[in-house]
């Protein structure tokens, strides 16, 4: 199988700081990655340099397969500001924008796409509604919608369970697990415990990164690839328990 | 009606028209972004160079128009750059050029300006070249809003996102800061530096009790502030008081009663919504 992009020997920071240090991997079309790690860790700063935002110090990004308008990404909901007066539908059709000129105009086929997408994570009823109107988990599924509306073959997800309701969390889980089933997804969590039933392997990023190929990893997985996370999980969603809760 | 009325009323209108403009533009920008004490700073910074202006004899407005420009654009500068509290750059050029303008006008050898037109604005002041440089500046503020509108959305709204799908999002954060600076300036011999902010502030404010839709608030804002400046012209013209005090007096009656008319609708549908749950259970 034709990888969907590399990483190779790539250094990338801020401020001339090294956050990522000669990390290298691989990332096929089918992966669902979790992407976990302590604190500071260089979590947000691989998605930002996967995504373009962050120039790399030195290494190589193989995007042979992959276009940068097919990636779509879901970033950590604090960053939106809900009282911006903006509606649910205009929030999704941003994440076509991508493939659209700065004068680019939304068509009546944009419109239809983003009714199909709100329709298959049930926000029909908000298409006119002020974010500030929406709960935590409605918000998060306009986000979600934003970031697959344009169809992508990479999904990248920063922590996107944070301000789910817990009830709602294996729902939007099992919605990322039939996305997977056209796109590759990278997620950034700190729940090891839940979203290690719904990812095939994990990314365990601390400066360095190490590439854990399976769905279950252990205390000891962890503390071998220097990763301190402590492992725990919540609720009665579906989850591999790693320790005593 | 004789020559001088007409030219008055005519250019009452237009400059109503292209406040309410800017009002609608501009207005919607500032208050959606939560920018209203950064369009405080700027007028009041743009003080500065009507003081200058005077002092070196040439047109104040051109005086404001450049320190408008620049104190827009530094403070956006940086805050970008995380040099400094964007709040605390405000404070200090707020200050500043209320200082230098004070200063150079006192220096001003001869007969002192009427200050209170500026401070509180005067249609009576304002010359057709305001009016024209208003024009051109509402013409283009409509280009720029229409031909951008969709990036301008989602940059005010999410500039992280929108730094996805465009490297232009600090170039697009500039022209706009810069566009409301000028905006700003251009205005202030009708509305006034003391009173501008609230041209830019009530409509947009006023609309957004009733929509959250970008689109119709800028256009709500200039139906309203149309409304508002015309009615505060023609008050300010009988009475003889400054246009700009009656302006926002127009204004904020027209608020007190959205959001009496507001408070009426919530009262409503909740009495609506309860009645709704009544039927329900009785009809259990």
């Amino acid at each position: 199988m034709k990888h969907l992009f590399s990483i190779e020997s790539l250094s990338a920071g801020y401020d001339g700081k090294v956050v990522l240090n000669d990390i290298s991997f691989e990332v096929e079309p089918d992966d669902f990655i979790g992407i976990i790690g302590p604190n500071g860790g260089g979590k947000t700063t691989l998605l930002r340099v996967i995504l373009g935002l962050l120039r790399p110090y030195s290494g190589r990004l193989d995007f042979s397969n992959l276009d940068k308008n097919e990636i779509g990404y879901l970033p950590q909901v604090a960053q939106g500001d809900t009282l911006f007066p903006v509606t649910v539908e205009d929030v999704v059709l941003s994440g076509l924008m991508i493939n659209k000129r700065l004068t680019g105009r939304m068509t009546r086929d944009d419109r239809k796409r983003a009714a199909g997408v709100m329709e298959d994570l049930g926000l029909v009823p908000f298409a006119g509604s002020a974010l500030n109107e929406l709960s935590g988990g409605q918000l998060q599924r306009v986000y979600l919608a934003r970031a697959i509306i344009g169809s992508p073959r990479l999904l990248l997800l920063d922590e996107p369970a944070t301000y789910v309701d817990p009830s709602f969390e294996a729902d939007f889980y099992e919605k990322l697990r039939i996305l997977n089933n056209k796109m590759a997804i990278m997620m950034v969590s700190h729940d090891i415990g839940t979203i290690s039933a719904y990812v095939k392997s994990f990314v365990c990023v601390n400066g360095s990164v190490h590439y854990h190929p399976h769905d279950k990893i252990t205390e000891e997985d962890l503390r071998a690839y220097g990763c301190p996370i402590q492992l725990v999980t919540h609720g009665d969603i579906p989850h591999v328990v790693l320790q005593k809760h | 009606m004789g020559i001088f009325e007409y030219s008055f009323v005519l250019k009452s209108l237009l400059g109503a028209l292209f406040a309410s403009i800017t009002a609608g533009i501009i207005g919607t920008y500032i208050v959606s972004r939560r920018l209203v004490f950064l369009s405080g700073g700027i007028t009041h910074a743009s003080f500065g160079g009507i003081g200058l202006g005077y002092y070196l004899g040439v047109d104040p407005v051109l005086g404001a128009a450049f320190f408008g420009l620049s104190s827009a654009l530094g403070i956006e500068y940086l805050s970008e750059r995380g040099k400094m509290r964007e709040d605390s750059a405000i404070g200090i050029l707020w200050a500043f050029g209320m200082a230098v303008g004070i200063i150079f006008i006192y220096l001003t050898p001869g007969y002192a300006p009427n200050l209170m037109s500026y401070l509180f604005g005067s249609i009576l002041t304002v010359t057709w070249t305001d009016i024209y440089t208003l024009g051109i500046m509402s013409v283009i503020l409509i280009i720029y809003t229409l031909l951008f509108y969709r990036v301008l959305l989602y940059v005010s709204f999410d500039e992280n996102y929108a730094r996805t799908f465009t490297r232009k999002v600090n170039l697009f954060k500039y022209i706009s800061v810069g566009l409301t600076g000028l905006a700003i300036v251009f205005n202030i011999r009708m509305a006034g530096v003391i009173l501008i902010i609230s041209l830019l502030t009530i409509p947009a404010n006023i609309v957004m009790l009733f929509t959250r839709q970008y689109l119709k608030i800028i256009i709500w804002s200039f139906v309203l502030s149309f409304i508002g400046i015309s009615g505060g012209f023609a008050l300010s013209w009988i009475t003889s008081l400054p246009t700009g005090p009656v302006i926002v007096f127009v204004l904020v009656i027209f608020w007190l009663i959205a959001r009496s008319v507001k408070s009426l609708m919530r009262r409503k549908e909740m009495s609506a919504l309860s009645s709704g749950m009544i039927i329900k259970q009785i009809s259990k």
